[in-house]
């Protein structure tokens, strides 16, 4: 489902070229769950927002369901986001003045769903996170690990195929991060693709599949438990 | 997005930031309240300029000694005076066909009294067609007769704060009074409705024109007014006055024959003129508050990466985001105009209550041409901001927090 060839991106600092990513071939079925590691600045970020479609390639192809999205336009890449691919973030990136239920209902909003809807699929996919006493709360009532479940709730709502999360759990404690993995191998198990960056070795262990990245190439890729 | 939902959304933006938005709307309602008031104020000035001069009467036409420079002609030799206008100059306008009818004016003024009470008053000596001619309205009494306007006769008339003022709640009628070292009889009393520019009708005392003439001792008139048939005739009968007084003044033209829609065409022109200076000043705080929403927006932008960050990874298009600080622009700018539509108005009210003379409603024009400035500064100004914030890296973005 993904598939990457010789990907390669580069930043340019000045008259110096960064190798974000340097020649990442990688693919990605469909229901995998898939753990990303490695050190401080080796390029986890930078391949989930190339996979993500936030970030382009500077060189090599990627294919999204066999179709080459390399040289999509901003606003077909755009479109692809919004339908196939959702994000987690370290920092949940919550709308601070929304309620929960708000910011949930906001890739419906964006999709151009009707209203009825929107208020239907809100309320169902904050029921599974255990959050629908938490509809109208603004993110700054909530919890660290509530504050994620809303995030990946609002991840969710549009059924994505694909979930992005980069360190989902770095800016929880021990239990609310083991709440929201449980969650995460939840939706996996139902048929999900997750693809996780993580520091934690004891989460990454917990994947099929571990990714080692340094200096922006795979080093390592392992299957089976860990 | 629905445009609904566009409208939702940047209504959570707006009140979520409150400061910001308060800020924003009290520039662009100050800058919309002032070119509504001052226009306000304009439109106030020239209605009510231009409704005194209406008030004078119907086709009417004011022959001045005198020739004004607006020809532009050679300039009058050194030591020429001009020639007065006398009775005989005023008779003579009656045979032109154009005219309806005429009103010599002879105007000076005098001490009036009756029985110890004494006030200066404007004399004003004229004919009995000065009454039709100005449309004024007799309260009691009657107008002054037709007769020989070589003839005078010790008869008068009160102008309605005269009276008040000499006579108080007794009647007037009848009763003999003393202008300067002469008695009159007062044969009637004006209506309070007569007044207009330069000579308030309330405060005049009429006496036939040779009572004034002989009373201020010169032959002479300050004016003859005289009315056209119709509007149509006006020119016509402007020329025929001007060659009638010529030919009786050995070939000079030595007279002014203004007619009432000259001069109120000239009056409309100047305090349109000055209208839309006043507005176009106004308009500048318009376009401070524009620059206001600029700033402030492009403050919002750097405020906001993250969440237009977020929108961009949830799947919205630079177009959409454009489009959404484009309406939060809009709609600021909207609302703040709105605001500032009452409150221009209101002030303009309040001046009308103050000054009832004032027609004070704001003209139509200025409030369209101040909701739809305010509304494309808003847009205009918001534009760069908007762009910025639609270029944005989406990555960069959510990774500057
Ligand atoms: N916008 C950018 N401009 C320049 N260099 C960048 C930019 N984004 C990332 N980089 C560089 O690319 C490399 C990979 O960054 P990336 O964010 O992918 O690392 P990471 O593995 O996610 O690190 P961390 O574990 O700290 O999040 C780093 O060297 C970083 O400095
Ligand atoms: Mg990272």
């Amino acid at each position: 489902m993904i598939c990457l060839r010789s990907a390669c991106r580069d930043y340019l600092m000045g008259t110096q070229t960064v190798h974000a990513l340097d020649g990442v071939d990688l693919d990605v079925e469909a229901g995998e769950y898939v753990a990303i590691t490695g050190p401080s600045g080796s390029g986890k970020s930078t391949l989930l927002h190339i996979i993500g479609l936030l970030d382009r390639l500077s060189q090599g192809s990627y294919e999204l369901d066999g179709d080459d999205v390399t040289h999509l336009s901003d606003d077909e890449l755009a479109l692809v986001r919004c339908e196939t691919i959702g994000f987690v973030f370290q920092f949940f990136h919550l709308v601070p003045r929304l309620s929960a239920a708000a910011n949930v209902e906001l890739p419906l909003i964006l999709g151009g769903i009707a209203a009825g809807e929107r208020e239907e699929r809100v309320q169902a996919v904050l029921q599974s996170f255990g959050l629908a006493d938490r509809a109208d709360h603004r993110p700054d009532q909530l919890s660290g690990g509530q504050r994620q479940r809303v995030a990946i709730a609002r991840a969710m709502v549009t059924k994505p195929a694909i979930l992005l999360a980069d360190e989902p759990t770095g800016n929880l404690d021990r239990s609310s991060g083991k709440e929201v993995i449980h969650i995460l191998e939840t939706l996996n198990s139902d048929g999900l693709t997750l693809l996780v960056v993580t520091h934690d070795p004891e989460l990454s262990a917990r994947a099929n599949r571990r990714l080692h990245i340094v200096d922006g190439a795979i080093t390592k890729d392992e299957r089976g438990a860990g | 997005m629905r445009s609904l939902d566009i409208l939702r959304y940047t209504t959570s933006s707006i009140v979520g930031y409150r400061a910001r938005s308060l800020l924003l709307l009290f520039a662009m309602a100050i800058g919309v309240a002032s070119v509504i008031l001052l226009t306000s104020l304009g439109e106030g000035a020239r209605r009510y300029v231009t409704g005194e001069f209406s008030a004078l009467g119907t086709h009417l036409l004011i022959i001045l000694p005198g020739r004004s420079e607006t020809t532009g002609g050679a300039p009058p030799l050194l030591g020429e005076t001009p020639r007065d206008l006398n009775l005989d100059d005023a008779l003579s306008l009656e045979r032109i066909r154009q005219i309806r009818r005429i009103a010599p004016i002879a105007v000076g003024s005098a001490p009036v009294s009756w029985q110890g009470r004494e006030r200066e008053s404007m004399v004003l000596g004229t004919t009995a067609d000065f009454l039709a001619l100005r449309q004024l309205r007799m309260a009691q009494g009657r107008f002054l007769p037709a007769m020989d306007p070589h003839r005078s006769a010790p008869i008068c008339i009160l102008g309605s704060r005269v009276r008040k003022e000499l006579f108080g709640s007794q009647s007037a009628l009848g009763q003999w009074l003393r202008i300067g070292d002469r008695r009159f009889r007062v044969v009637g009393t004006l209506g309070s409705e007569g007044r207009s520019i330069g000579v308030d009708l309330q405060d005049v005392v009429i006496v036939p024109v040779a009572s004034a003439q002989a009373l201020f001792d010169t032959p002479s008139l300050f004016r003859i007014l005289a009315e056209a048939r119709t509007a149509a005739d006006i020119p016509t009968a402007k020329a025929a006055v001007a060659r009638a007084i010529r030919d009786r003044h050995e070939g000079e033209d030595d007279v002014t024959v203004i007619t009432q829609d000259a001069v109120i065409a000239t009056f409309n022109r100047i305090f349109r003129a000055l209208t839309l200076t006043v507005a176009g000043i106004a308009a500048i705080s318009l376009a401070v508050a524009g620059i206001l929403i600029m700033n402030v927006m492009l403050v919002a932008v750097s405020q906001r990466t993250a969440e237009i960050g977020l929108l961009k990874a949830l799947g919205a298009t630079q177009h959409r985001i454009l489009l959404l600080f484009l309406t939060e622009a809009g709609l600021l700018s909207l609302a703040g105009a709105t605001i500032g539509l009452g409150l221009g108005s209101g002030a303009a009210w309040m001046v009308g209550e103050f000054y009832p003379a004032l027609p004070m409603t704001p003209p139509s024009w200025a409030v369209f041409a101040a909701l739809g400035t305010a509304l494309s500064i808003g847009l205009v100004f918001g534009v760069l901001p908007a762009r910025r914030a639609a270029a944005l890296d989406p990555v960069i973005a959510l990774a500057g927090r």
